[in-house]
């Protein structure tokens, strides 16, 4: 057994499955309490307060929700497409998982699953996979319903992912690298706001030319989850519940995961290039001061802060806004979201230039 | 480890663009293509070709397959409309591309091959390949990369004018009617 221990191999697949084992019974449950999260928010921000029967304040809804959605009966439409109907939910939830793998959730290399040097393409390449679960679940579900919300959500995600992909590019062009822990490592230490003493976090965030990508990463974020206001795929007064009209049971709790998943995923890389991800002041009273980085467990607890704020920035946002018009939508993609983004890429690159940091 | 993952994804290529050509349902064919192009995405990231084997993901995979989808959904294509002729100088074609091919692959194969890629002094081994690839795509190939993106954009321009003039010519007979 020690022998067996002793090659490196062996120990790297033992990690790597433990730490996947870890992120997906861990993506699982945060999922399920934050459903939980949503529907009490959207309670309070309605004035009632959500769920409290099962349990203390309702803490066990979720679980009995689950019980539920698996004692359901799974129905399978007349004339639908079967394999492929199976095939959807599934596909709603794989993208999400594997992008996980490669989200710094703190300092590497215990909070960090894999590095690899092309973190941010693999994020972008997921989330154009995501398109396939909706359009294909619409489709084969042989109702023209599903089929709507399938064919407007692929729409609308192809057109919103060249800004999304856009927004990313001044980042890029700061850090220098594709690695999402390189992107990180970036972000550490503090920065004096010119010749003031007023130090900021060097976070994305405070950096001016990345103000605009931040806020255009995000909009498309609500876009690429199909969150409202943004939520046309599933508009019910129009669309009955979109892709997901014929879906029952557990095949339509995946796709509830998979939405949920990609919330989670989506906040992680707006964390990642924009929020300094696991950095933040480490409030030890230590040798180096309450504002220099604490232990690696404290990276954990500032990445989990930080994405906790952006998923109730989402939920808040819900319940807040009405949704758009489908033209609204496209124009609002195509006519102001792209051209800010080519131009904050043109600006972010000249002002990197002339200061010399490229 | 590597051979094992090589051979993996080679025959994983190799199943999937069969259905893509032996599956009626046209769909179905479509979704095949799309996972092979994953497992050739795969290859590419073997090869120490992460870049491509990424966009390889992000564009034939996420986009144009996903383009693909939506017309083979409108057509709604059931059964074959062709008539014998049409099918069978498609076949001979097949046939002729197929067998050029399979001497091609012959000839590679005549002249020995190896696992992963051939020479190991890639250029920007350590620092990645993205950024060797951005260095060569904006200095040495430069000219052809912007006369490709004219090309799109002239593509893109025809597009818009075939499908704007349609409809404003539609809008008069109704018009007129």
């Amino acid at each position: 057994m020690a022998a067996l221990w002793s090659i490196p191999a062996v120990q790297t697949a033992t990690w790597a499955f433990v730490k996947v084992m870890i992120i997906l019974n861990g993506m699982l449950g945060v999922v399920s309490y934050l459903i939980y999260a949503e529907r009490k928010i959207c309670g309070h921000i309605q004035a009632r307060t959500g769920p409290n029967r099962v349990g203390p304040f309702g803490l066990l809804q979720p679980i009995a929700d689950v019980l539920k959605l698996l004692f359901k009966e799974e129905f399978i439409p007349a004339n639908a497409n079967k394999v492929i109907f199976h095939i959807a939910p599934i596909l709603a939830v794989f993208p999400a998982v594997v992008t996980f793998s490669v989200i710094p959730m703190g300092p590497p290399p215990m909070f960090v699953a894999t590095d690899i040097n092309v973190g941010l393409l693999l994020f972008l390449a997921m989330s154009s996979l995501g398109v396939y679960a909706i359009t294909l679940g619409g489709w084969s579900s042989n109702n023209k319903y599903a089929l709507l919300g399938g064919l407007r959500s692929s729409a609308q995600m192809i057109s919103y992912e060249l800004a999304m992909g856009l927004s990313t590019i001044p980042v890029l062009l700061r850090s220098g690298t594709l690695s999402l822990v390189g992107i990180v490592e970036n972000q550490a230490g503090w920065y004096a706001l010119g010749r003031t003493p007023l130090a900021l976090p060097n976070w994305g965030i405070f950096h001016w030319y990345l103000i605009l990508p931040f806020v255009i990463f995000l909009i498309t974020a609500f876009a690429e989850t199909n969150r409202a206001p943004f939520d046309l795929p599933e508009a019910e007064g129009e669309l009955v519940a979109g892709f997901h009209t014929e879906y029952s049971s557990m095949k339509w709790a995946l796709f509830f995961l998979g939405e949920y998943m990609n919330m989670i995923v989506i906040s992680s890389i707006a964390v990642t290039l924009f929020l300094g991800g696991w950095h933040g002041p480490g409030l030890m009273f230590g040798a180096n001061g309450w504002l220099s980085e604490g232990p690696p467990w404290m990276g954990l607890v500032w990445y989990l802060i930080k994405l906790g704020a952006l998923m109730f920035f989402f939920i808040w946002v819900r319940w807040t806004f009405p949704r758009l018009r489908y033209d609204q939508l496209m124009g609002f993609g195509w006519k102001v979201l792209l051209p800010a983004a080519v131009v904050n890429v043109l600006i972010a690159s000249v002002w990197l230039f002339v200061r010399g940091g490229m | 480890m590597v051979a094992a993952l090589f051979f993996g994804f080679a025959a994983l290529l190799v199943v999937t663009s069969l259905m893509v050509v032996l599956h009626k349902n046209p769909v179905t064919s479509a979704l095949f293509l799309v996972l092979a192009f994953c497992s050739l995405a795969g290859i590419y990231l073997m090869l120490r070709a992460e870049f491509l084997g990424m966009v390889q993901i992000v564009v034939y995979a996420g986009a144009i397959m996903v383009l693909f989808l939506f017309v083979i959904m409108y057509l709604n294509l059931q059964h074959d409309v062709e008539t014998g002729l049409q099918i069978a100088v498609r076949r001979g074609l097949g046939w002729f591309v197929g067998a050029l091919l399979l001497l091609a692959g012959g000839a590679l194969l005549k002249r020995g091959w190896a696992l992963g890629p051939a020479n190991d002094e890639l250029p920007g081994a350590e620092q990645g390949n993205v950024a060797s690839v951005g260095r060569v795509l904006y200095s040495r190939y430069l000219f052809p990369f912007e006369i490709t993106s004219i090309l799109l954009l002239v593509a893109m321009v025809g597009v818009i004018v075939i499908a704007r003039g349609r409809t404003r010519h539609t809008a008069r007979e109704g018009g007129a009617a």
